[in-house]
């Protein structure tokens, strides 16, 4: 969902009619309207201005993002990001992380195609999304069906994988965790943890 | 978070003592200041450091790292002795007047039942006495001499303002200040709020450290108070959704627990958790443990999971061990025991303590996935960046598919903040070049595995053939999909638990929230306690009514929090035994005559009469606990303990090492140093204009805090002969770091034990990739121990030696 009327666009709404009326009002002349209607507009007005909070610490700020493009529509850049003045947390504040989340997004270091890295290699190839998750899933399978713990020795059914462990992330959403949550628990990974201890 | 981050601005005390808010929260620390300006709150830091949180307090004092129970230990004694008490409170919600075992005690430093030899208690004796009528014996005169109120007395006793100025540092006119400050908020209708982070967690008793304030706290009267509450700050944007979600080795979701092969059926792993009320009357809503537990299964495994199949619990992992936390997962990997290795967005290489152990550890892996929207250090591990990173590459077999996922501009879903609440955002943005949603990795990982299961067969294939994957599209479901899920749906129609005639849920329709959850099968809900997420009414996760009517900071029609929407927990100890709020100018809910009424959704049934039903309903005792009987493994009460690496014995027991019954791997013994070699506290932390290691990929982020620094005392500096902004070598037996000095009067020198002892403090935020120079993060120097109930490592204290040296060389 993006805002169906955002707060600037109601500004910018209302403030349009204060101009028409008031142009009219005051006798100004065809040309000097001719004039207004020219001044190029705010650069944020012409952009689309999407909810969010910051992903750093747990106060979870709440931000508006504003991009050039749609992200419906397959193209949309980051341009600027600023606090959201409606979240009752933050009001609109943000602190030195949060007011530079834009360089993160558009970091030079953000991947953008998947990598192998061949034992005993210095270097990083690219490989294609296929490849990598067939390569993924084929070791997945290979090493569970090697060493999968079925029974403990009392004989009960234990589906105990433990030469396999799985790291979750600390910023993706609760969709994802569950997501990642049933895939690892499901394929028995015993060593699975978060970033809350650290 | 007990309570919000807006609720913050109701309170009269703030203590930030294991966290630096203003520096690691800042803008939900503008709540402190919101409190400061317009309630005229006070605000006590007491840290190693003098903060930027403690730049802006009331009354500041230090500590020496690791010593933080002592502290707390003092403070209650002090309480008691002063009478600083908020008695209703004690008798009525807490367990001081339960009986408690005569084989229990506490002498040299160690809780009855303890073996050197297993490094374990035997907690048999740590629990209440059962009188004949199947409930816990109590004396609400709190006079019994076995009583939890006496013992607790007996047990602080010791720790006299002297006693604690010896060992942590605090001087005492300092302490008595603060404690006369505390003592104000045992009136009624005060309270303090207590704000802490891995400044109280990443210790070996870290549990035990929260465990001695949530103690003083309760003694206090200010546990479900407006502007009371333990306050954990989370360091990470979602760090409480994914332990809420379980992802965890020995958690499933909701807090529900992992089975252990002790376990050999689910009868016997429901007959440990049927929690029947230790009172007369409680609630003790663990009872419906099954429900949940039930209704957890059919989400996993959907119609495969049956009554005749116990649901499918032979499908879940079995532990033998406590816990594969990432400790015990890195030193079986450096024992060549582990193959695979999958990082999503989590970058170990710097996160985790003894970097040269991590490093050696992940060479001998075959197989490392990483999965994330940044170069990570770990990802380029088998890099060699010359001291930053000295390692041998071709010598390293490990192969690594790093795999690019998008970032939270790119996604739609909810993250939960510190304070519980489950805010949904909106993607913005495209995913630069062929970046992936993680939702969209971790489904086609699963659908492939799963097509070779079907293919080949293979061992165990049940639980992968019969994961419940019902999604419109199997490779790719959307968020609004897997919350639908995790909210919970009636599979068939759900009856009304007293009137079977009556449906309450259709079959299909989303269930309300929990209460509507069944152990017969008919219902299915991926994580309990955040089931009224999205309901019928849609996703309430998505809720901007930004309208707060009580003026209190509880926005209830914001986002949506759990449980049940509930913004403050244990808010019926808000109120008096007769349902009156303590403070009537800050009520939370108070008791109508016929039921309980507010601005937040009461934490108790909204019928429970206030005599009959005590106000911590998730204890079978419906109180809470002072005295945590055999629930925690280093003790029912705190008990001061040294860190691993400490510059002082332990004065209650020489022989006694760290925490007694923390985990300590065999490899890491002769690693740990002592102060005759490394004489100085090293302890770690974050500064304001960093977050983790992700911000150094930052432009703006690498131009404000450019490069790695220590900072020292300027006593130590004049010690050393170290230069403000000179190279210094930072070392133990671990590893070694070269960093600018910061010499600093924000760090001063702490007397404890008659000797001065000189903290050096090293900050997180810097590695070996990104925008920032390249440097160096604590864990080169951290250890390699966990705290004992939870296996947070030891990130905080630990001994270090310094020098001056030169720039390293890259």
């Amino acid at each position: 969902m993006n805002i169906d009327l955002s707060r600037r666009g109601f500004l910018k709404l209302a403030g349009a009619g204060v101009v028409a009326t008031s142009l009219g009002s005051m006798g100004f002349g065809e040309a000097e309207a001719q004039e207004l209607a020219q001044i190029r507009p705010y650069k944020l007005a012409t952009l689309n201005e999407t909810r969010n909070t910051c992903p750093y610490c747990s106060v979870a700020c709440g931000i508006i993002m504003y991009t050039k493009g749609d992200v419906h529509q397959g193209q949309a850049d980051l341009i600027h990001v600023e606090g959201d003045v409606d979240h009752p947390t933050n009001r609109g504040t943000l602190c030195p992380k949060g007011s530079a989340l834009k360089d993160f997004v558009t970091s030079d270091t953000r991947l953008t195609e998947p990598k192998i890295r061949r034992p005993g290699s210095d270097s990083f190839e690219p490989i294609s999304w296929e490849d990598a998750l067939d390569r993924i899933a084929r070791a997945i399978k290979d090493d569970r069906d090697e060493n999968m713990v079925q029974f403990n020795e009392a004989g009960v059914p234990v589906n105990r994988w433990t030469t396999a462990g799985f790291l979750a992330a600390s910023a993706t959403t609760n969709e994802t965790a569950w997501a990642t949550f049933k895939v690892v628990k499901g394929m028995g990974i015993a060593g699975f943890d978060n970033q809350a201890r650290v | 978070m007990t309570n919000s981050w807006t609720d913050i601005k109701n309170t009269d005390l703030v203590i930030v003592m294991g966290g630096n808010a203003a520096e690691a929260h800042p803008c939900g620390f503008k709540w402190v200041t919101e409190a400061k300006a317009h309630r005229g709150a006070k605000l006590i830091v007491v840290d190693p450091r003098y903060t930027r949180t403690a730049a802006v307090s009331d009354y500041y004092a230090p500590i020496r790292p690791g010593t933080d129970i002592a502290w707390l230990m003092g403070m209650i004694r002090w309480m008691i002795e002063n009478d600083k008490v908020h008695w209703e409170y004690v008798r009525n919600f807490t367990n001081a007047a339960f009986i408690v075992q005569d084989g229990f005690g506490w002498s040299d430093g160690l809780f009855s039942g303890y073996d050197p030899e297993k490094r374990d208690y035997d907690r048999s004796t740590w629990d209440y006495v059962i009188g004949e009528d199947g409930f816990a014996e109590v004396d609400m005169t709190l006079e019994h001499p076995r009583c939890v109120w006496q013992l607790l007395k007996r047990h602080v006793d010791v720790y006299t303002p002297e006693f604690v100025e010896n060992i942590c540092g605090t001087p005492v006119e300092n302490y008595l200040h603060i404690a006369e400050m505390i003592g104000e908020t045992s009136a009624p209708d005060k309270t303090m709020t207590s704000m802490y982070a891995l400044g109280w967690t990443q210790h070996s008793k870290g549990s035990q450290n929260i465990r001695g304030m949530a103690m003083l706290q309760l003694i206090l009267g200010n546990i479900g108070m407006a502007g009371g509450g333990m306050n954990a700050l989370r360091g990470h944007s979602n760090i409480q959704g994914l332990t809420d979600m379980g992802l965890m080795s020995n958690l499933l979701t909701g807090y529900l627990s992992m089975p252990t092969e002790r376990e050999v059926d689910y009868p016997t792993y429901m007959s440990t958790r049927n929690f029947k009320p230790l009172r007369p009357g409680q609630t003790s809503y663990w009872q419906n443990y099954s429900k949940f537990m039930v209704s957890f299964m059919k989400a996993m495994y959907g119609d495969a999971a049956q009554a005749e199949n116990d649901w499918g619990y032979h499908w879940l992992p079995k532990l033998d061990v406590p816990n594969y936390d990432i400790l015990r997962m890195f030193e079986l990997m450096n024992d060549g025991h582990v193959n695979l290795y999958f990082c999503q967005g989590f970058n170990p290489l710097l996160a985790f303590p003894n970097r040269g152990k991590l490093t050696s550890a992940l060479s001998k892996l075959k197989l490392l996935v990483t999965i994330d929207p940044l170069e990570t250090e770990t990802s380029r591990f088998w890099e060699n960046h010359g001291e930053f990173n000295d390692v041998d590459t071709a010598s390293i077999q490990t192969e690594v598919i790093q795999l690019p996922s998008t970032c939270f501009a790119e996604d739609d879903g909810s993250l939960t903040n510190s304070g519980r609440w489950l805010q949904w955002h909106w993607k913005a943005a495209t995913p630069p070049g062929q970046a992936k949603l993680d939702t969209w990795i971790m489904s086609q990982i699963f659908v492939r595995v799963r097509e070779l299961y079907r293919k080949e067969g293979g061992s165990v294939p049940d639980p992968i053939l019969n994961l419940s994957w019902d999604y419109a599209d199997e490779g790719d479901p959307t968020p609004e999909e897997l919350a639908r899920e995790v909210n919970g749906r009636a599979l068939t129609a759900v009856y009304d638990s007293t009137d079977p005639t009556k449906v309450v849920v259709e079959a299909g329709k989303q269930v309300v929230n929990f209460s509507q959850l069944r152990d017969d099968g008919s219902t299915m809900c991926g994580c309990w306690i955040y089931s009224g997420c999205w309901n019928e009414d849609g996703n309430n996760m998505a809720r901007r009514d930004n309208e707060d009517p009580s003026g209190m900071g509880v926005y209830p029609n914001w986002t949506w929090s759990w449980p049940l929407n509930r913004r403050t927990l244990y808010n019926r100890a808000s109120a008096d035994m007769e349902g009156r709020p303590w403070d009537p100018t800050r009520p939370i809910i108070e008791w109508n005559g016929e039921r309980w009424v507010g601005s937040d959704v009461p934490d108790i049934s909204p019928t429970a009469r206030p005599q009959d039903v005590g106000p911590f309903i998730m204890n079978p005792e419906g109180t809470s606990r002072l005295f945590s009987r055999g629930m925690m493994r280093d003790g029912p009460f705190p008990t001061h303990m040294e860190p691993f690496e400490s510059p002082m014995q332990n004065v209650f027991n020489a022989e006694m090492r760290g925490n007694p019954v923390a985990r300590v791997f065999e490899a890491d013994v002769a690693d740990l140093g002592t102060s005759d070699e490394f004489p100085y506290v090293g302890t770690s932390y974050r500064l304001t204009e960093h977050f983790h290691y992700w911000t150094k990929h930052n432009r703006v982020n690498s131009v404000l805090q450019p490069e790695f620094f220590v900072e020292l005392s300027v006593q130590l500096a004049e010690e050393k002969g170290i230069q403000n902004g000179g190279w210094v070598r930072v070392w133990n037996k671990r590893g070694s770091v070269k960093a600018k000095a910061v010499v600093t009067k924000r760090i001063k020198p702490l007397i404890c034990d008659g000797k001065p002892v000189h903290v050096v403090g090293v900050p997180l935020h810097w590695g070996f990739t990104g925008n920032a120079k390249k440097g160096y993060g604590p864990n080169s120097l951290t250890v390699f121990i966990g705290d004992a109930n939870i296996e947070t490592p030891e990130s905080k204290a630990f001994l270090v030696n310094i020098e001056p040296s030169e720039e390293p060389v890259a």
